[in-house]
């Protein structure tokens, strides 16, 4: 259980993974932030890889939402995998869902680009 | 016991007829002739021993009479360990001699190896004879034990503010014991133990039919006396001569305590009150023996604490080893004790074991049926509903108000709760509305200032775990969750924020919020596994 939080960025064939460890809450932000400006200055999708993400809040909700925004302002399409079935539902729910398709894994996530 | 034995002798000049497929032109056979047991023939030859010349003979005796008359001339006796097993009748020799001694001392050497013989075979014919009489018992038996278990109630009846309980042992030959529990509308449950003279098959037929009959007529009457009439009177025509069933049928209002009941012929029930124990008396002739009886009906009323018992005669005319019949007022000395655990049965049966022994073979089938009023059945609703719902709490602990201190209050009520049967995915739905909730006290309500811990608690009751977290957030309103408007937030147009209370309401099944003197509670609610 750790409170840091990391993004790398790195290219995974035509798409731009965003390996993201730790918390993603309201100090995620700078952190996630970062990545996404880096991975959207490359073509291609942008994965968001939450497999060794331990925690999200609402605050780590709202950093992913304005990523989100921005992805959506530049018409680039984000994903996501490697989310726990917890917090699979919590984006059903919250309906992050509907405007970021999640797959199980990255072999997933790659091989439906 | 005598038997004869078929003698054969070669004599041509006395042959008149042919006897039979095995008959040698010069022979005849001698008609058996049986010495009944007593005869003085028998008692000569037992006591003699050996060959006897018929000619000599001076007894009053009818079957040597026979034997004289049939032309025998010697009887050589068989006999084993005392017994007169049988004997050989010799006509005249053919050469009309008299039988020499070497003849006899020949004839009485070959009885004394024949008798042995003849008892060893008389065993075996009848220990075959009575093994095949057990396995018709044994299976006559196996199947009055199906009818009747297939019969008896599955299971007990539930009834909130009454404890029933039943306890059925059949003897080793099964008798016709039985007893039912008859659902009836308004509250009302039929009880009834009852008892068919005789055993094995025909008793449970009778058994099974006498049920039918009840159940059928508990519908038809509401009245105990009626239900007993009307089954005596479609018993009488059906039931084998000599047949009859006891019976006791009561009838129960669960929300009153009354108790309604008639009695054919049956042991009395027993109710053990604060007061001592009362006799449930109605008079009544067994079912099935004469048709237009008619049935005493009485009524009584059982209070909170007030214990019913119906026995069957298995209990009561059970015997010791001297001798003894346990008998009713044993019995009732019995049912006057309270049993430290509530468990009448369990004590009767104990009792009746130590009254017996353990080992003993049970004469016949043990019954005891046991009603206990606890409650009425809404109070006992209402005592069920507040069990339902106290709480016990597994813990209390706080954390000071510091961005992050979530996750301690998240791991500590997931450590509380652990072990309570929450599966895994509503206990990560209370997780996250813990640090939802927890982030907000912190947050909003104590305004982030470290010195003002938040407050935690878990408790847990049958129904839920509940965690209620508390802040100085005083009188502050608390906004109503509302679904954010994620496209609005996509769009830029409104904060990305916003998202706490909205997961609270979604994770958990049910928010309360409290505000008290200053202090600003919410409490989490998660049903437990099952529960709704």
């Amino acid at each position: 259980m750790g409170d840091g939080f990391e993004a790398k960025v790195s290219t995974v064939g035509e798409d731009v993974l965003v390996s993201m460890t730790g918390t993603v809450n309201r100090l995620a932000k700078e952190g996630l932030d970062a990545a996404y400006e880096e991975a959207s200055s490359q073509p291609g999708r942008v994965l968001l890889d939450f497999g060794a993400v331990d925690y999200i809040n609402s605050t780590g909700i709202a950093v992913i939402v304005g990523v989100l925004a921005r992805a959506r302002a530049e018409e680039r399409e984000v994903v996501a995998f490697g989310l726990t079935d917890h917090y699979r539902e919590v984006f059903q729910i919250t309906r992050l869902a509907d405007f970021m398709t999640i797959y199980d894994d990255q072999n997933a996530a790659v091989a439906a680009g | 016991m005598t038997q004869s034995v078929r003698s054969r002798r070669n004599r041509k000049a006395k042959v008149e007829t042919g006897n039979g497929p095995e008959s040698q032109p010069n022979t005849r056979l001698i008609e058996a002739v049986t010495i009944p047991v007593g005869d003085a023939l028998e008692t000569l030859l037992l006591s003699h021993g050996s060959p006897v010349e018929v000619s000599g003979l001076e007894l009053e005796s009818a079957a040597l009479e026979e034997i004289r008359a049939a032309g025998v001339d010697l009887i050589v006796p068989l006999i084993g360990q005392g017994e007169l097993l049988g004997a050989l009748y010799l006509g005249p020799r053919l050469s009309d001699q008299p039988y020499s001694t070497d003849d006899r001392s020949l004839l009485g050497g070959l009885a004394s190896q024949v008798a042995p013989a003849m008892k060893v075979a008389q065993l075996v014919r009848e220990q075959q004879a009575e093994a095949k009489e057990r396995e018709r018992i044994q299976q006559e038996m196996q199947v009055a034990a199906l009818i009747q278990q297939t019969l008896l109630p599955k299971e007990l009846p539930s009834i909130p503010g009454w404890h029933v309980d039943a306890f059925y042992r059949p003897a080793r030959a099964v008798g016709g014991d039985f007893y039912d529990f008859i659902p009836l509308a308004d509250d009302r449950l039929g009880v009834v133990i009852g008892d068919v003279t005789d055993k094995g098959v025909p008793a449970a037929l009778v058994m099974a039919t006498c049920r039918a009959m009840l159940r059928a007529a508990a519908q038809r009457h509401a009245e105990p006396s009626m239900v007993l009439a009307d089954v005596n009177e479609l018993l009488v025509p059906e039931i084998p001569p000599a047949m009859f069933v006891t019976c006791l049928y009561a009838v129960i209002n669960t929300e009153a305590g009354e108790v309604v009941f008639a009695n054919a012929g049956h042991n009395l029930p027993y109710v053990r009150t604060g007061d001592g124990v009362v006799e449930l008396r109605a008079t009544g002739m067994p079912l099935g023996l004469m048709p237009d009886m008619t049935y005493d009906e009485r009524t009584y009323s059982m209070g909170r604490g007030d214990v019913m018992v119906l026995t069957s005669d298995g209990i009561t005319e059970a015997h010791n080893a001297e001798g003894e019949m346990y008998g009713f007022p044993r019995l009732m000395g019995r049912v006057a004790v309270k049993p430290s655990d509530d468990d009448m049965v369990a004590a009767l049966v104990g009792d009746l074991e130590g009254f017996t022994g353990a080992d003993a073979e049970q004469e016949d089938d043990i019954t005891l049926v046991v009603v206990r009023r606890t409650a009425s059945a809404k109070q006992a609703a209402a005592a069920f509903e507040e069990e339902f719902d106290s709480q016990e709490v597994l813990t209390r602990f706080s954390v000071p108000s510091e961005e992050g201190n979530e996750r301690i209050a998240i791991s500590k009520v997931a450590e509380a709760v652990s072990g309570l049967g929450l599966d895994e995915a509503r206990l990560e739905r209370l997780k996250t509305a813990v640090g939802e909730t927890v982030m907000n006290a912190i947050e909003h309500g104590n305004e982030n200032r470290v010195e003002i811990p938040v407050e935690v608690e878990v408790a847990v009751s049958l129904a839920a775990v509940s965690v209620r977290v508390s802040d100085q957030g005083g009188e502050k309103p608390i906004p109503d969750a509302e679904l954010p408007d994620l496209e609005a937030k996509l769009a830029g147009e409104q904060t990305p924020r916003g998202w706490g209370l909205f997961l609270i309401g979604q994770m958990v099944d049910e928010v309360r919020t409290d505000n008290h003197d200053g202090t600003h509670s919410v409490e989490l609610v998660m049903n437990r596994e099952g529960v709704s």
